[in-house]
């Protein structure tokens, strides 16, 4: 695969509102000390519908305290997230003076507007289609996000959503830098958001026994790799990030974190929301992100995992991860971050991109917390306990994101 | 009972600095809706439907297109108390 001559891409800005910080240096600072972002749910909600999960890890600051509230009106909560990391991811790139025609805005959602759509159709029911919010349709789809980014920053070059499930904010990403590489966008913000911890999500997510049920114990619930792990945490949130080529950012003098080297992007048609248990899609994702990226399996020394803490899914990625790198998969530190700010679907393979930058750029891995007793069947390097320094000249770091209908996404990152 | 013109401008700038965080000062009879406020249609029916909720009149969507000032707009709702 010819990689010469392809237009560098780089990361100039991060943003972020998580479960463990309104934005990315609180977020950043949290992940390090290995802090748990699942707290028990304090709704009405909860024990009004019979939930048999009564936890999540929900945003740390709420978006009331970071946005207008006008904002906040015309906003679904998936929106809200993602305008204030957006604003932050903008600050952090210098607020770049750039041509509308050439900024791109691409935003993801798993889930779209949830709570518009249900908090409406509630509203219809009780006081009659004249009360319905007339902004109900633009707050519940799942571009709305999008637009809101593009409407905000005036990104003309293109406003995209990129949905397939827990990959769309990996996805977003590849879209992004594809859009500079064809030539579309000098610059593209990118990324994605989520705000599913709703009672109809989590019965649903709960009737496929897809979530961990340790209600006594929210914080040592998401524990990916362990003996004990019993399904994933819902988490929300957004992560929103700044790229551009190389050569537009060395113009305006930017500050580079890293390179988004290369991504790979395949699908199972396996199930619809098993994993294939060889992993053998999400290992051609990883290697083709590896190819046509011009790097090899001994480049990486950095892995931030998908890793959601289900069963079968652990393990089929490591599986993957194995068959992917071979013999060099010894040698990568494996980060599982969900294990600290659970599982932001949409959202989650933004906020790991970002902390594969972070990485990269501090040189320093973020631990995998609850990994008291790894299961057995873990043959790979995982980071446990505290955050393990990287090596330093040229490294790289992949991130995987798999969902639900058998996407896989692998994003390549390398140091500068 | 019914509200005086003021009573019924007052709550009228309350919810339309809820709907556009204009501040309610703004919010003069002589304004014009879209011109002075920036209020589109979308905003314009949102503002109609809490004012009919919070004065307890009905306003037909034929008649808001009527209501182009807020004291248009204060005017409709205060014979619409009866």
């Amino acid at each position: 695969m010819a990689t010469e001559n392809r237009t560098k891409v780089v990361v100039t800005g991060l943003g972020a509102t998580t479960p463990l910080g309104g934005d990315v240096p609180t977020t950043w600072q949290a992940a390090l000390e290995g802090r748990s972002g699942a707290r028990a749910l304090e709704h009405d909600w909860v024990e009004r519908y019979e939930l048999p999960v009564t936890f999540a890890a929900e945003v740390a600051v709420r978006p009331e305290d970071q946005l207008a509230k006008v904002e906040t009106r015309r906003l679904d909560p998936s929106g809200q997230y993602a305008l204030a990391a957006a604003r932050e991811a903008w600050k952090d790139a210098g607020s770049p003076e750039v041509d509308p025609l050439r900024l791109g805005a691409v935003v993801a959602s798993g889930i779209g507007g949830v709570w518009t759509l249900l908090n409406s159709y509630d509203v219809l029911k009780e006081k009659g289609p004249r009360r319905v919010f007339p902004l109900t349709v633009p707050m519940l789809m799942p571009n709305g996000p999008a637009a809101a980014i593009s409407l905000e920053l005036g990104a003309r070059a293109g406003t995209h959503t990129p949905v397939s499930a827990c990959a769309s904010g990996a996805e977003a990403m590849a879209y992004g830098m594809d859009m500079i590489r064809s030539g579309r966008a000098d610059i593209v913000v990118c990324g994605g958001t989520e705000a599913a911890i709703h009672p109809l999500p989590i019965a649903g997510f709960a009737a496929m026994q897809a979530l961990s049920t340790r209600n006594d114990d929210p914080a040592a619930a998401s524990r990916p790799y362990d003996a004990g792990r019993d399904g994933f945490v819902l988490g929300e949130g957004a992560g929103i990030v700044v790229i551009e080529s190389e050569e537009h950012a060395k113009a305006r003098g930017a500050r580079i974190y890293a390179e988004l080297v290369s991504a790979g992007l395949t699908s199972d048609a396996h199930h619809i929301a098993a994993p294939d248990p060889e992993g053998s899609g999400a290992s051609r994702a990883m290697l083709f992100a590896l190819e046509s990226g011009g790097l090899s399996p001994a480049d990486v020394v950095h892995l931030n995992a998908h890793a959601t803490s289900t069963p079968v899914g652990d393990l089929a990625e490591l599986n993957a991860i194995r068959g992917a790198l071979g013999k060099d998969a010894d040698h990568v530190a494996i980060s599982a971050t969900k294990s600290m700010t659970g599982h932001l679907l949409g959202a989650a393979g933004a906020l790991e991109g970002i902390f594969c930058v972070l990485a990269l750029h501090h040189r320093l891995a973020p631990p995998t917390i609850n990994l008291d007793d790894p299961d057995p069947a873990v043959d790979l390097d995982v980071v446990r306990k505290d955050p393990r320094p990287l090596p330093a000249g040229d490294i790289v770091a992949l991130n995987n994101s798999f969902g639900f209908g058998g996407h896989n996404v692998a994003v390549a990152f390398r140091s500068v | 009972m019914a509200l005086s013109e003021q009573e019924i401008l007052a709550g009228l700038a309350e919810i339309v600095n809820e709907e556009t965080g204009l501040a309610a000062d703004a919010v003069q009879p002589d304004k014009n809706f879209t011109d002075d406020l920036d209020i589109d249609s979308l905003s314009m029916m949102t503002i109609v439907v809490n004012a009919e909720e919070k004065f307890g009149v009905r306003i037909p969507d034929e008649d808001v297109k009527n209501l182009q000032t807020v004291g248009d707009a204060v005017s409709y709702i205060q014979s619409a108390q009866g």
